[in-house]
């Protein structure tokens, strides 16, 4: 089994552009890739690509091939659908392509267009990660499906709202420096309990935004970039996946993540190591609660404690595991297609010392990114380890 | 959208059983239960399904007030979505007959199949008893 590298990373700054297609979006994240990887596109052998809504946003299925061309590539196009993990399956695709030497060098990322269906056709567009005739024509959102895990969790485990609010004030701090950020700005506290009811306990401030953007990774085996003299200094070395019932009310625990629990296990035990060695990681955020539970199921946080690791600086830049240094998908944004690669992008930096968040994990070695879909009834993680 | 004159079937007829009063859920020879339309235990995978009456009576285990909702509850937000546990079966549904601000976990709650105020579809109700 060859070892995966990563060559290059790409990615649009991530906002509101609601005019952008999901292919512009795509070809600009997938050339930063190219010209930081020094990979020729014409080595490409296969092209895995993630996107959730596109029927919904762009009245537009079949977008492998679509995203290939945009990418100027010409190879074998898939796109991969599981709700907001949607990139994250593809790369984790991508890796075990690589792993048994199918493909030496892979084009993979994802995208996603949200702005232009407003704040109710994105809810709806969302909603469709849930069962739909048990969970959404009962009226559960998105946020709402979060705010009943985050009820249940206060209930069973205690914290509650204040805590919470730490964890949204943490994350845009940490997006201060991050130019690709949709939200460049510190809040308060104060602030964020302040806002808006989105979904009781959830605020506005407790929600990632609705977000345009584009990922892109190119990966490559050891061969390949030794061959090739390719400066990638980051591997992925382990790689899990987690599944679950779909509906929340189906789950034995409602306050609880096993599906991102049985990923981290299975891509811990991938690479070798323990939740003590991570050094730092990109947790999916979509809800303040969320990275409360993914602590939890990566095993970063005892269960029932991870509510107050931001408020306590446990998981801030300065502590020893930084938590979300890209501003996570509460304040970098989240365009579902696009988290799952963006955040290995961001761990790569991070490791490599490119990121402007670098100073804060100078000695770092280790990280992990996990992507999450729907609420949690998909999810991976993915190891990553400087290599040289 | 789907053709709105088309039924889900098993989910329909879950729903007509549920307003006259016979809501049901699935078990399997395991033990096993969930909800229809399945021709399988989504645990197990057996395929002896037996349909069972819902208890009459559970208890709200989660709730949330939604105020942004998705077109299709817009002019019914704010409401109260909870997940009630009915004992051998949860179920997600809307507390009908309560103010969103009383709604509290631990409330005893029957179903009651109501109707969006935006859409006139069924809607999975819970009301407190
Ligand atoms: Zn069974």
């Amino acid at each position: 089994m060859t070892g995966v590298r990563v060559a290059g990373t790409g990615l649009t700054p991530f906002g509101n552009a609601p005019e952008r297609t999901s292919r512009d979006l795509f070809a600009e994240a997938s050339s930063a890739a190219f010209a930081d990887s020094g990979v020729p596109r014409e080595d490409v052998e296969a092209v895995l690509y993630g996107n959730f809504m596109g029927e919904l946003a762009e009245h537009q299925g079949h977008q492998g091939p679509l995203m290939a061309e945009a990418a100027g590539v010409q190879a074998p196009a898939t796109r991969y659908e599981s709700a907001c993990a949607s990139s994250g399956m593809a790369v984790r695709d991508a890796v075990m392509r690589v792993r048994n030497g199918e493909h030496d060098v892979v084009l993979v990322g994802g995208a996603e267009r949200m702005t232009n269906l407003g704040t109710a056709g994105a809810t709806e567009a969302l909603a469709i990660a849930a069962d739909e005739l048990w969970e959404v024509r009962a009226g559960m959102t998105f946020p709402g499906a979060y705010a009943l895990m985050a009820k249940a969790y206060f209930d069973e485990f205690g914290g509650g709202r204040e805590d919470l609010a730490h964890v949204a004030v943490k994350n845009h701090e940490n997006a201060l420096p991050n130019e690709k950020a949709q939200y460049q700005k510190s809040i308060e506290v104060a602030e964020a309990l302040d806002a808006p009811t989105v979904s009781s306990p959830l605020s506005l401030y407790d929600a990632c935004p609705l977000s345009d953007g584009a990922s892109a990774l190119v990966l490559t085996s050891e061969a390949y970039a030794e061959a090739h003299d390719i400066d990638a200094p980051v591997a992925i070395t382990g790689t899990g996946q987690g599944g679950d019932r779909m509906a929340l009310h189906d789950r034995e625990f409602l306050a609880r993540s096993p599906a991102a629990r049985e990923a981290g296990e299975a891509a811990y035990a991938d690479a070798g190591i323990g939740a003590g060695d991570v050094d730092v990681a990109e947790v999916h955020d979509c809800f303040t609660i969320a990275e409360v539970l993914a602590l939890e199921a990566l095993d970063l946080e005892p269960v029932g404690e991870g509510i107050t690791a931001a408020r306590d600086g446990r998981t801030t830049a300065d502590s020893d595991t930084p938590i979300n240094l890209s501003g996570g998908l509460k304040a970098k944004g989240h365009p579902v297609g696009a988290t799952g690669a963006s955040q290995i992008a961001e761990v790569v930096k991070l490791l490599a010392g490119t990121h402007p968040n670098s100073e804060h994990v100078a000695d770092a070695t280790t990280g992990v990114a996990h992507n999450a879909g729907g609420t949690v009834a998909s999810a991976t993680v993915h190891v990553l380890e400087v290599a040289e | 959208m789907s053709d709105e004159s088309a039924r889900d079937a098993g989910f329909d007829d879950w729903l007509d059983a549920a307003e006259t009063g016979d809501a049901y859920y699935l078990e399997c020879p395991a033990g096993h239960t969930s909800l229809p339309p399945r021709r399988l235990c989504p645990t197990c995978g057996a395929a002896e399904l037996d349909e069972r009456p819902l208890p009459e009576m559970g208890e709200i285990e989660t709730f949330t007030v939604t105020h942004v909702p998705t077109p299709a509850f817009e002019d019914d937000a704010p409401y109260a979505t909870a997940i009630a546990d009915f004992g051998p079966i949860r179920v997600t549904g809307q507390v009908v007959d309560l103010d969103p601000d009383a709604v509290d976990t631990g409330l005893p709650v029957e179903l009651d199949v109501t109707s969006s105020e935006t859409t006139g579809e069924r809607v999975i109700g819970f009301k407190t008893v």
